[in-house]
């Protein structure tokens, strides 16, 4: 990946680490309202995959989905606005931070549902003869989910220009993988006659890779395709509730996927990108602490 | 006399010719089969890219149709039984019912998800629930069960072309089998009919041309027959005229024709082939309760708290008939109006 394209990944990157450890402190502080996951460690999957598509594209995600918005939309002050449940918010406050919606991009917080919704968007795009493919982004432990197999099947068998997104971040809310799921990821794809890939998720040229070739597959040949992608959580489940060892996650953040990019990244660039998000975001938080709040429709 | 099931499958076909957006999903439609109770029946030889027969994925299905209506298509589905609309709860209810909604009202979801429900057919336990009732009161979702009486072919069109949101379109099984029979002039049969004007209109059947009734029997789908067949019966041997009140739409609940009735009967008979707790006729009677600005008795009949045996005469046994209407329309009729 050469520095000219890289420069604009990283900076994104930053804006969406910065945009969750936000949201974790306004938590803290009792700013936002219910709960939120955020993608903490995550962001070069976030990045890389959707630096690979077009806004025409549709993009399914989840519950963990302010790095998918921020990635497409470099829209912090809706998002923020949205989770501070303000009448600036992309959904007007009303879906909160697991349920957003903007052009074509959606997402919704029951895990597995959305599966079969994104293979509907494919199939309305192939139906329409677009050119567009749709994207679903789901974890690990969402693999827990029959809906998932139902739609895999029906993917294949409809050859639906779908691209499968895995982020296996190691654990489902407080489980690690090893106590729930059985078997290989990329294997069960594979057994509905899928094309799969795997990678790491944190190396962010490696996703970007990986992306443009599922994504291109999907597009020339109408099919879906699986890909897999290792990374981990750095940040909790959702608010403060993380049991996880001290050690293990020390050792994590040896593979945080913005610290390996640091030799790649100029040191005056990351300041600056790191200036330029703490800017962007306290200026969102302001925006939206004085946003009205929506009133209740009589 | 047509029956109900090639009236449904009529106004398929017209709406298939109509719209090229429409698309049908579900199991087993191919012709020859054409649907388990030919409902789809040669749609799929005349508009073989919009029919596609599924794999046994009832929640995929609907998750499918979802995708499909937020990108501008109109799908149906198809659920071979309702019993199986179980499967896909999670898809009705928390992703079809919420987009709008949840996204602010920047999207609809137009899906239409048709599926036999009752029994009186044999079919036993598990395939001759009425399962309505537990998707009466999703917020977003609307729930219609015509009776024979309705215009069955335009209340699906309406379902598939006049809406925002998601419609479960719930065709009683016996019904497909009876005669459609609509009023004509405002009459069927003995009965004098009113129709409202609403999007998915109630009934009224009256025996003594609306004058002031004995009593209101508020019904819906396949209960509709036996409930007209009460009210002659009652009218006949007992000199009792109940007004029947059929709403086609269940849940959002249309009350406007049931107080209208209730104000004079002041006495309330809610009849379901379903089981009774927590049952349509229960929010029937609360509705009316919170609504009415007058005192009246109320009572309900329904299906005996148990499986559905097959047997026949335990099938009988099990859920409400005529009988069971007569007897509950003399005992609520004895004591004198509130
Ligand atoms: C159907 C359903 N069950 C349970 C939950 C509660 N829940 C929210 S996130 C989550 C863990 C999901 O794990 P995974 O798919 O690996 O995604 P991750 O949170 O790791 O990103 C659970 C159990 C849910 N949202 N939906």
């Amino acid at each position: 990946m050469s520095p000219e394209t890289l420069a604009p990944l990283h900076a994104r990157m930053v804006l969406i680490r910065t945009f969750e450890e936000s949201v974790l402190a306004l938590f803290a502080q009792g700013e936002l309202f219910g709960t939120t996951h955020t993608c903490l460690g995550q962001e070069a999957v976030a990045v890389g995959v959707l630096s690979q598509v077009t806004r025409d594209d549709v993009v399914f995600s989840n519950h963990r989905c302010h790095g998918h918005y921020l990635a497409l939309f470099d829209d912090p002050a809706g998002l923020m606005a949205e989770l501070m449940g303000r009448t600036t918010g992309l959904c007007g406050g009303v879906g909160g931070s697991q349920h957003l919606h903007r052009e074509n991009f959606y997402t919704n917080g029951v895990q597995g549902g959305i599966v079969p919704c994104a293979a509907g968007m494919a199939l309305a795009e192939k139906f329409k003869k677009t050119g567009r493919i749709a994207v679903v982004f789901l974890g690990d432990g969402t693999l827990g989910e029959g809906v998932v197999y139902e739609t895999l099947n029906l993917a294949s068998l409809w050859q639906l220009p779908l691209l499968f997104v895995v982020e296996a971040n190691g654990f489902a809310q407080s489980t690690p993988t090893a106590l729930q799921l059985a078997g290989s990821i990329t294997q069960r794809a594979a057994a509905f006659g899928l094309r799969t890939a795997e990678g790491d998720g944190n190396d962010l040229a490696a996703v970007a890779t990986l992306a443009a070739d599922a994504v291109a597959y999907v597009r020339r040949e109408t099919k879906p395709f699986w890909l897999v992608l290792n990374t981990y959580r750095l940040g909790p489940h959702s608010k403060g509730d993380d049991h996880r060892p001290a050690e293990e996650l020390l050792r994590a953040h040896e593979r945080d996927p913005l610290a390996r990019l640091c030799a790649r990244v100029t040191a005056p660039a990351i300041a600056a990108a790191k200036t330029d998000a703490r800017a962007r975001i306290a200026a969102a938080i302001a925006a939206a602490r004085v946003a009205p709040f929506p009133t209740a429709a009589a | 006399m047509e029956r109900c099931a090639p009236v449904l499958n009529r106004s398929l076909h017209a709406l298939f010719a109509e719209r090229a957006d429409v698309i049908l999903l579900g199991e087993d439609l191919l012709d020859p089969y054409g649907g388990a109770f030919k409902v789809s029946a040669g749609l799929s030889t005349k508009f073989p890219d919009r029919v596609l027969t599924t794999p046994i994925s009832e929640a995929a299905i609907v998750g499918v149709a979802g995708g499909l209506a937020l990108r501008g298509l109109r799908p149906i589905v198809e659920i071979m039984f309702g019993d199986f609309t179980t499967l896909a709860a999670d898809q009705i209810i928390n992703h079809l019912a919420k987009f709008r909604g949840i996204y602010h009202g920047q999207v609809s979801c137009p899906v239409v998800i048709r599926t036999p429900m009752g029994a009186r057919r044999g079919y036993g336990p598990t395939h001759s629930q009425s399962l309505e009732k537990i998707f009466l009161g999703i917020p977003g979702l609307t729930v219609v069960a015509p009776s024979r009486h309705h215009e069955l072919g335009e209340l699906l069109r309406r379902a598939v072309v006049d809406s925002t949101d998601p419609v479960l379109f719930i065709e009683n099984k016996a019904m497909y089998a009876q005669p459609h029979e609509p009023p004509v002039a405002g009459r069927v049969a003995e009965f004098s009919t009113r129709t409202t004007a609403d999007r998915f209109p109630t009934l009224t059947f009256s025996l003594n041309d609306f004058a002031p009734p004995d009593l209101t029997i508020a019904t819906y789908g396949g209960m509709t027959p036996l409930a007209l067949q009460a009210a002659l019966e009652l009218a006949m041997e007992h000199e009792l005229f109940a007004e029947i009140i059929v709403p086609s739409q269940l849940s959002p609940l249309p009350t406007a024709e049931l107080l209208t009735s209730l104000s004079a009967s002041r006495r309330l008979l809610v009849a379901e082939e379903g089981t009774l707790t927590a049952g349509w006729g229960a929010e029937v009677v609360a509705r009316l309760m919170d609504t009415a600005d007058f005192p009246f008795a109320s009572a309900r009949v329904a299906a005996a708290n148990s499986i559905i045996p097959t047997s026949r005469p335990l099938e009988d046994a099990m859920l409400p008939q005529p009988a069971d209407l007569i007897a509950a329309a003399i005992k609520l009729t004895s004591s004198p109006r509130r």
